[in-house]
């Protein structure tokens, strides 16, 4: 089947696309988006997470056939135009908070999407909000700075605005 | 394989009828691991996004229609109130963004004695219901006749969940889930529990310990006549030790868990009298404060 939806703010087309696949299979095979990492496939490490709708997901868990028409983000669209690093990715550099990377790609939509919701998490909501992301490698303290990190850059853009 | 995607309700039950074997998808949090593991090759896949209506929830004040696609994210932010013990089990389901699709249809479609909504909605009492839709009509089945075995619920071939109808909480509830982390969990077992002092009765809903979830008759039993005889409704007196063994006690009595992977029957049975006890005598010490504060 055809599947057709928008990913990253561009229009995109997929064309035999098997019914039972998922959209990272989708998003990393077919229309050249490999961020979204493939670890798991049962949703529960986190690394395929995608925007569907706003919404963060398991790209893993949701059939192509479900994006027809709708809006997908990844990883990917969390950059610029021109390549530069967003507010999120670039505190995960600074913070040193990528090892092997796998988990990253997940591990930064999470992230985009709770600083959204709330830009300044207290510990235990950063825990919570990532718990649905496995890091194999780093251990999680240097994943916690970056996200605070994070925090404290979006909330001193927000008191320059 | 097929791809169905119908744009309404009625082309769904249509769909449904024309493809009895067609496996709905929702949230596809159980449906596509086991696509993506080539556990199930259904002939066709009933995709259930589009109808907005099943991720509507409405309240009359006495009873919550839970729309069966409505996800356990806006269980815990909207439904907290009338919901208490479905909202606190909607909680341990997975990760965020598996409570971002994950809904209580796809729990009871899958009918796995794991599902975390199960003992929540046992607990709140006889009242709960499921909508089965079919082509042929609406049919209100009692959660109680539900659950018919290991991952088999009471749906005709050409049935689909269209909501749930559930009492709003009269009084505390309670859930708890044993697992080797905060997140991510399948429960080892799990225990749902509620006071209900409009009717005079209590709910209990047993997880991961039966091939079904099912609830422990003896133990509301033995409670709503000790709660009743000594008018402990009433006074919100403490209820003593040994009641709360005892409803612990029978708790345990009403499993008939197995070994496997995640834990021994034998720990499953310890867990369960535990989790009754601790569930209890919270929500009891949550009746007694709004007795007193009501005095």
């Amino acid at each position: 089947m055809r599947v057709t939806f928008s990913a990253n703010g561009k229009p995109v087309e997929a064309d035999d696309v098997w019914e039972g696949e998922s959209l990272l299979y989708v998003l990393r095979e077919r229309v050249g988006l490999p961020g979204s990492k493939n670890a798991c496939e049962q949703g529960e490490c986190g690394s395929c997470t995608v925007y569907l709708d706003g919404v963060p997901v398991c790209s893993c868990l949701v059939a192509a056939g479900q994006v027809q028409g709708r809006e997908v983000r990844t990883v990917e669209g969390l950059a610029g135009e021109d390549g530069e690093l967003g507010l999120v990715q670039q505190a995960f550099v600074d913070a040193g908070a990528v090892q092997c990377g796998f988990c990253t790609p997940g591990l930064l939509v999470q992230t985009d999407a709770l600083l959204a919701a709330d830009p300044q998490p207290s510990d235990t909501d950063i825990r919570e909000a990532l718990s649905g992301n496995l890091c194999r490698c780093t251990g999680y303290e240097k994943i916690m700075d970056a996200v605070r990190l994070a925090s404290a850059r979006t909330c001193a853009r927000g008191a320059e605005k | 394989m097929e791809f169905l995607r119908p744009a309404t309700w009625d082309e769904a039950l249509a769909a449904k009828a024309e493809h009895p074997t067609a496996l709905p998808i929702s949230g596809g949090t159980d449906v596509m691991v086991e696509m993506n593991f080539d556990v199930h090759r259904p002939s066709a896949i009933l995709d259930l996004n589009r109808i907005t209506e099943l991720t509507e929830w409405s309240s009359d004040g006495d009873v919550v229609r839970l729309g069966a696609a409505v996800p356990y994210a806006r269980i815990i932010e909207e439904l907290s109130g009338p919901l208490p013990g479905l909202a606190l089990a909607a909680h341990t389901v997975g990760s965020p963004q598996i409570r971002n699709r994950g809904s209580v249809g796809g729990n009871l479609g899958a009918a796995s004695p794991a599902g975390d909504s199960h003992p929540a909605l046992l607990a709140a009492g006889r009242g709960v219901s499921v909508e089965a839709h079919s082509v042929r009509g609406v049919r209100l089945v009692p959660i109680d006749e539900f659950y018919v075995g290991v991952k088999r619920n009471s749906l005709e071939p050409d049935e689909l969940i269209g909501a749930v109808r559930i009492p709003v909480a009269d009084g505390p509830q309670q859930f708890s889930k044993i697992g080797t982390r905060n997140a991510m969990v399948i429960a080892v077992c799990a225990f749902g529990f509620a006071l209900h002092p409009k009717d005079g009765t209590v709910g209990t809903g047993i997880g991961s310990a039966a091939p079904t979830p099912r609830r422990a008759v003896e133990a509301e039993e033995y409670l709503r006549g000790v709660l009743a005889e000594r008018g402990l409704w009433e006074s919100g007196e403490l209820l003593g030790p040994e009641v709360v063994q005892r409803f612990g006690e029978l708790v345990k009595a009403a499993a008939s868990p197995i070994d496997d992977v995640r834990g021994t029957a034998d720990y499953r049975r310890h867990a369960l009298a535990v989790m009754a006890r601790r569930t209890l005598t919270w929500c009891w010490n949550d009746y007694r404060k709004q007795i007193r504060s009501a005095a």
